[in-house]
């Protein structure tokens, strides 16, 4: 294979590159949280009016526990009963699947095009 | 015919190759190397482990802790073969140029970067939060503002990290065993070795053993891995040890066996003081999970000693941060993947300097602006989007290299069965982020496919195409 010789970057484009890279990774982590979709919240699904020890599940030994930590019935009542909520569509599982599965496809094909143009130029042909 | 492989020669990668008459500084020994590793993760011991107590429970996390801890092993060996013969900047970075391919290696490049970064600035973010405590703890009232806290935790570690290397991880080598200590000392003062013990375990656990069953199993998963990421980041540190084809594999393992036994006791002596919905809450429960433990015990002076292992431990992990994205970043510099004028050496400190100021801004980006459990999330998505590169990896490795075909430093046993396995557990963590954080784990994809495109398309015709493979190695079989 002839040798590739890459053209020269300019210092203005080399800034361009970088700008773009630095917009792109600030993009992808706090465009979802504008969008407010991002992160699992848990829920009380059932509030108990007059929470006791005893409604909120607890044994002695794990109330002794959260009243050595400071809580009472009333302040720890949503932090015992909070819950997160596992349920989800087929149609959403695949959908990531289907993107996780394009993704390694498309890097691992156009990885292969460019390192065998790598191999051939320092090895030479087959 | 095997090659004779000596990965300390000067003319190979990281040296005459790219045209830099300075090189890195070969200083490191298996200590600093299991300095850089144990000191990134060891933060994960003192918090965030925790929130796989609240995706599914006591029992749930430490199933999670255990399977993590598989998957960790299998990366822990397939990264020590491959490294011990890739001993260069950039880690995997350099692995996936020689192995698989430029976009394969560019996109591994930057999971490195932003898993280390987004991991620094979350220690940045738990280093301010500590401060405020221990200002209300020695008697100052009213909020502390946390933000110069954080803002001078990364740069003081950024101008270490400048500096020089040696100092670095010597540092690291110093707070990182202090920290490991503390977990030990506090064991034995829980457990009823030493004194009285304060283990609860079947009493707290009754009737909350699986609180969302076995789908709170998967979904631990997810924080699982908190246990233990960052322990891969001890291969960039290759171009720098003195003996990397020893010290590299010896490190890396002692480093995860360390981690294995850190993190089962840390389990242990929390869920046996703390009960389960509090210890799973790291945000309205329980942010410092060991530190708690200490205060529950009724000792000042483990209180103390956990409060500033659990700073030691945000300290090292941010410094082994920044020195491990600085050297993927530095690396890709220097090959032209990214403006070849982050791929220069400090003269006098040789270290990536470029490199390491570039990464300071964003670093404060993300620990000044966006919440803690968020930039958690986008570290542990980098870091399993590598754990799943590396499988493919270490298969193309030994398909194109058999292991009679280059001389190894290590070989891995039983492969291919800790790829596949290491494949499987990363398919079962995909999903466990799903569970919660699917929307991310989808931005963050597209991320990856539009810089993935970009590169190819753009960036891509800037990068010497023969010159970029530096290994004195022979033609790869296949091609």
């Amino acid at each position: 294979m002839a040798h590739y010789e890459p053209p020269k970057q300019s210092k203005a484009s080399q800034l361009i590159d970088v700008v773009v890279l630095v917009v792109l990774t600030v993009g992808a982590l706090f465009v979802p949280l504008w969008m407010g979709m991002a992160g699992a919240a848990k829920t009380v699904a059932e509030a108990v009016a007059s929470p006791t020890w005893e409604a909120l599940g607890q044994t002695p030994a794990q109330a002794a526990k959260y009243e050595a930590l400071g809580y009472t019935p009333e302040s720890a009542h949503d932090l015992i009963l909070a819950r997160f909520d596992y349920s989800f569509s087929v149609g959403a599982l695949v959908a990531m699947v289907v993107v996780i599965l394009l993704y390694y496809f498309l890097i691992l094909r156009f990885s292969d095009v460019e390192y065998r143009e790598v191999i051939a130029e320092k090895f030479g042909q087959k | 015919m095997m090659t004779d492989t000596d990965i300390t020669s000067p003319v190979m990668d990281g040296m005459g190759p790219h045209g830099t008459k300075v090189g890195l500084l070969r200083v490191l020994g298996p200590a600093h190397v299991w300095a850089l590793g144990v000191g990134i993760v060891l933060v994960g011991e003192y918090m965030g482990w925790n929130f796989a107590v609240g995706k599914g429970g006591a029992y749930a996390a430490l199933i999670a802790c255990w399977f993590a801890g598989i998957l960790y092993t299998c990366v822990a060996m397939i990264d020590s073969e491959v490294t011990s013969t890739v001993a260069a900047a950039g880690g995997q970075y350099t692995q996936a140029k020689h192995i698989v391919g430029p976009l394969m290696a560019f996109n591994v490049g930057l999971y490195l970067v932003f898993a280390y970064t987004m991991l620094e600035a979350a220690n940045a973010i738990t280093a301010g939060y500590l401060f405020s405590v221990v200002a209300t703890m020695t008697g100052h009232t009213g909020d502390l503002d946390q933000r110069p806290f954080i803002i001078l935790v990364i740069m003081f570690l950024a101008w270490l990290n400048y500096r020089g290397v040696l100092a670095t991880l010597t540092f690291n080598l110093v707070i990182t065993a202090i920290a490991f200590v503390a977990i030990l000392v506090l064991f034995l003062s829980t457990s009823g070795i030493l004194g009285g013990g304060l283990m609860e375990h079947a009493a707290l656990f009754e009737g909350h053993e699986l609180p969302y069953g076995w789908i709170g199993v998967l979904a631990a998963m997810h924080f699982g891995l908190w246990y233990y990421l960052g322990i891969e980041g001890t291969t960039q540190a290759a171009e720098e040890v003195r003996s990397p084809a020893r010290a590299l594999p010896f490190g890396t393992l002692a480093g995860i066996m360390t981690l294995l036994i850190a993190a089962t006791l840390t389990w242990y002596i929390c869920s046996g003081v703390l009960p389960w919905e509090y210890l799973g809450d790291g945000v309205n429960g329980s942010v410092a999970p060991l530190f708690d433990t200490a205060r529950l015990s009724g000792s000042n002076g483990l209180v103390w000693l956990l409060g500033f292992g659990t700073l030691f431990a945000t300290l090292a992990s941010a410094n082994g941060c920044i020195n491990d994205a600085s050297r993927a970043w530095f690396a890709m510099g220097r090959d032209k993947y990214l403006p070849g004028w982050f791929g220069a050496v400090h003269p006098k400190y040789r270290t990536p300097y470029r490199s390491i100021v570039f990464l300071v801004p964003i670093a404060l980006i993300f620990a000044l602006g966006a919440p803690l459990d968020q930039v958690i999330t986008f570290s542990i998505l980098s870091g399993l989007l590598e754990y799943t590169f590396m499988p493919l990896n270490i298969i193309m490795f030994r398909k194109k290299w058999p292991l009679n075909s280059i001389k190894r430093g290590y070989e891995h046993p039983f492969h291919p069965l800790p790829a596949l396995t290491l494949l499987t557990l990363c398919g079962i963590t995909f999903f466990a982020v799903f569970l919660g954080y699917g929307t991310q784990l989808v931005a963050m994809i597209g991320f990856y496919i539009v810089v993935s495109l970009w590169f190819h398309f753009w960036r891509y015709r800037f990068v010497n195409r023969g010159t970029q493979f530096t290994m004195p190695w022979p033609k790869p079989q296949g091609y």
